[in-house]
């Protein structure tokens, strides 16, 4: 398998320059953290580029760490090339504050039920989105269940006895 | 007589001015589901309907979220197998497996080979139970009961399988991170063979029933279609992209677990419409049966009898070593509370699961249980494409397209 | 001609205890209707998840419902007796099978099949509904994950020993409304 990891990242810099702030390999997959503000504009090149060609959204899915101030949520794209079998991930972080992402669905359908599952669960906002609502959880839950401070279990609960649970 | 001349009685035509006053036309609103004999699982769809056909619809899906992801990141490694199992719960082997194999990416184990033939024994066989539910049930949505209940005596056979390895019949939690906790019995292999013996003469029964039934036939034909630009475009993998005519497999273009050394085709179809994706799946079954039988030669060839691989962070010793041997108490006490040294780092695996790529992508940050643990779920991302697929179809080929494309609740859920 | 008949090991349903004579059977009410109700349950498959394949499999020929006269499947509640709820109930779905049983006519028993249709089952998170009994009253606990079909066919033998035994009065009696009432159910 050829190493795609400069192949890839010289065709992004030259386009991108600074835009993209890191790459690297974790594990087999390149990996290439990008500005938050120009992800539409860099996977429509990987998709547009005749030698890119990465034509196949293969997940989009958000993440939190709520460690890294100014840099809490991020969402993941992983995008893959069937021609030539080539399989990269791409990351956007950005803060708690400002968390609205352009939208992928002009480029990808795929992406639209992806997006609602991401804004459902960590409250990123998809400016652009055809229908930005809930799709998994019931309308008013009231929070972001995936953010790392949400409680696993139904705090409502009044049948579990606290001793018997450790707690 | 009289009946016959009934039949010939013209419809009435409308005549052309009332036509022109008919455009504004109201459409009726029809809510199929979330309770519905013919959604296998529970998802609404409220279709907006022009007599017959429809012209819209909205899907609405969420109504068996079990928060799978949430209740990932406070389970150990060991302990999220039981939840993959509920995924696509029709080929729970599959999922289990590809979970396995993810961990063994992070952690960057080496599996020896017999464990990886035994797995895509496993894994086929789930994968031919998974095809067995859903043609079957496609046959029951158009009205043909009995291919299901024949269909259904071989999945009991797997089932028994399945149980003489780990003990379940459907939500399997089989195999260990490494391989598997023990060796293939004498018994299993006899049930095994026993299968590969009665299974065609079966499927052939089956076939004959559907396949070139003429009603069958009227009925899937131009069905529910997708052409493979909009398929691929939506994410579409697994045997609703094949039957688009895209040839993509992970088995064949990520090989894993051995898959490599197998011999095997691809089917296609040509219009992506329920029959094809029915014949897909009818043609796949025969291939995964040639699989396991390439699978049991290898097997029957090799020396060992190894069934493990070498993952002591994970994988606990025989309680024989337990109680006799310090290391392995050692090792026992470290992996059940959880205080092994797992690598930092992101890993994406995929497998080709009874729908498509299914994927895990794991986060992890050393601690015992995951950091974040994504399931990239391929019913989830083709059922956006649903509503595109039935426009313009009648009512009854929106039921037919749905059970072919094989919707599981579990996994559009999670 | 001769016509053979043979030792059948079919077991038939027998008579209640009763009064026979020549044309005539005399019995209490309530034993035939029970017997008649609980040969002949129209079951409504509330599948959600896997214990739906599970009920599938116990449809099936090898371990055969029909058998019990749990033969015509009802999807419609308003015709049906017994309502299985089979899988996962997440909060989101919780009116909607509320709703269902709402519809249904008396007299109607409920079973639960599963672990998690029973008490939330290994799903303790804030979407799943731990436990139907907490929207609606429960005859019979199958629990499992998934049961295997015999459970769930002794499960089934639970309710018809409910169907036989209960009282044709039940069901317009004090305590039964304040059954309900407990649900908010009127």
């Amino acid at each position: 398998m050829e190493d795609i990891l400069p192949v890839i990242e010289t065709k992004l810099r030259e386009a991108f320059g600074e835009d993209i702030i890191s790459a690297e390999m974790m594990r087999d997959f390149p990996v290439f953290t990008v500005k938050k503000d120009r992800i539409i504009d860099v996977v429509k090149f990987l998709y547009d580029e005749p030698e890119m060609q990465f034509r196949f959204l293969t997940d989009l899915c958000g993440i939190h760490f709520p460690d890294n101030k100014g840099q809490e949520l991020g969402v993941i794209y992983h995008l893959h090339n069937m021609r030539r079998n080539w399989r990269i991930r791409l990351r956007i972080f950005f803060p708690l504050t400002d968390a609205v992402v352009p939208t992928l669905t002009t480029v990808f359908s795929a992406a639209n039920w992806m997006e609602r599952e991401t804004y459902d669960f960590f409250g990123i906002t998809f400016k652009g989105h055809p229908d930005l609502r809930r799709i998994l959880n019931v309308d008013d839950l009231g929070g972001f269940p995936l953010l790392k401070e949400f409680p696993l279990e139904d705090p409502t609960r009044v049948d579990k006895d606290d001793k018997m649970f450790g707690r | 007589m009289a009946q016959a001349k009934q039949k010939g009685r013209m419809v009435q035509q409308t005549p052309p001015e009332t036509a022109e006053k008919l455009e504004e036309k109201e459409y009726s609103i029809l809510n199929l589901g979330p309770s519905h004999p013919a959604t296998h699982g529970v998802f609404q769809n409220i279709l907006k309907m022009d007599g017959e056909i429809i012209v819209d619809s909205e899907p609405t899906i969420g109504y068996i979220h079990r928060a799978f992801e949430k209740l990932a990141e406070r389970r150990p490694y060991n302990q999220i197998t039981p939840i993959t199992d509920r995924l696509n719960y029709c080929s729970s082997p599959i999922n289990n497996m590809g979970w396995h194999m993810t961990v063994e990416k992070l952690i960057e184990a080496k599996i020896p080979r017999r464990v990886e033939y035994m797995r895509v024994i496993i894994m086929e066989l789930s994968r031919i139970a998974d095809h067995l539910v859903c043609n079957s049930v496609i046959g029951v949505d158009a009205g043909a009961l009995t291919g299901f209940v024949y269909v259904f005596e071989e999945r009991e056979k797997i089932y028994e399988i399945f149980e003489s390895i780990c003990g379940a019949r459907l939500t399997t939690n089989i195999g260990r991170i490494g391989g598997f906790e023990r060796d293939f019995t004498d018994v299993t292999w006899a049930k095994i063979k026993k299968f590969m013996k009665e299974f065609p003469a079966i499927l052939k029964e089956f076939e004959k029933l559907l396949v070139r039934n003429r009603i069958f036939m009227d009925r899937t034909i131009g069905a529910g279609s997708i052409s493979a630009d909009r398929a691929l475009n939506y994410g579409f993998t697994g045997p609703n992209l094949r039957a688009a005519g895209v040839d993509y497999d992970v088995r064949v273009m990520n090989p894993y677990s051995g898959y490599e050394d197998f011999k095997f085709d691809i089917p296609i179809g040509t219009n992506g419409d329920t029959y094809d994706r029915f014949m897909v799946r009818e043609h796949e079954i025969w291939e995964s049966y040639s699989i396991i039988q390439q699978a049991i030669a290898k097997i029957e060839q090799m020396p060992g009898k190894e069934f493990k691989g070498d993952v002591p962070d994970f994988y606990l010793p025989p309680k024989e070593e337990v109680y006799n041997n310090m290391e392995a108490l050692i090792y026992h006490f470290k992996i059940v509370m959880g205080e092994t040294n797992i690598p930092k780092g992101e890993v994406y695996h995929c497998v080709e699961g009874g729908n498509g790529e299914l994927g895990f992508y794991l986060v992890s940050d050393g601690g015992r249980t995951p950091y974040r643990l994504h399931f990239r779920r391929p019913c989830f991302i083709y059922y956006q494409a649903y509503p595109e697929m039935i426009r313009g179809n009648l009512l009854s080929d929106a039921i037919v397209t749905m059970s072919s494309m094989n919707v599981i609740a579990g996994e559009l859920d999670a | 001609m001769e016509t053979q008949v043979r030792d059948s090991k079919i077991e038939t349903v027998g008579a209640p205890a009763g009064i026979e004579g020549p044309g005539f059977f005399a019995t209490s009410l309530d034993k035939v209707v029970g017997m008649a109700r609980k040969n002949s349950l129209w079951p409504l498959p509330f599948a959600t998840s896997c214990c739906g394949i599970e009920f599938m499999a116990t449809m099936a020929a090898h371990y055969d419902l029909g058998r019990f006269g749990a033969e015509r499947l009802s999807f419609s509640p308003r015709q049906a007796d017994l309502l299985m709820v089979m899988g996962t109930i997440a909060k989101k779905m919780a009116p909607v099978l509320q709703q269902v049983y709402l519809q249904m006519a008396e007299p109607r028993w409920v079973l639960s099949m599963g672990a998690c249709a029973s008490s939330g089952g290994i799903f303790d998170t804030y979407s799943v509904l731990q436990g139907i009994d907490r929207i609606m009253p429960v005859d019979v606990y199958v629990p499992g994950c998934p049961p295997r079909p015999e459970q769930v066919l002794d499960g089934i033998l639970k309710i018809q020993e409910l169907v036989q035994n209960e009282s044709i009065r039940r069901r317009e009696g004090p305590e039964y409304k304040m059954l309900l009432s407990k649900y908010g159910i009127e």
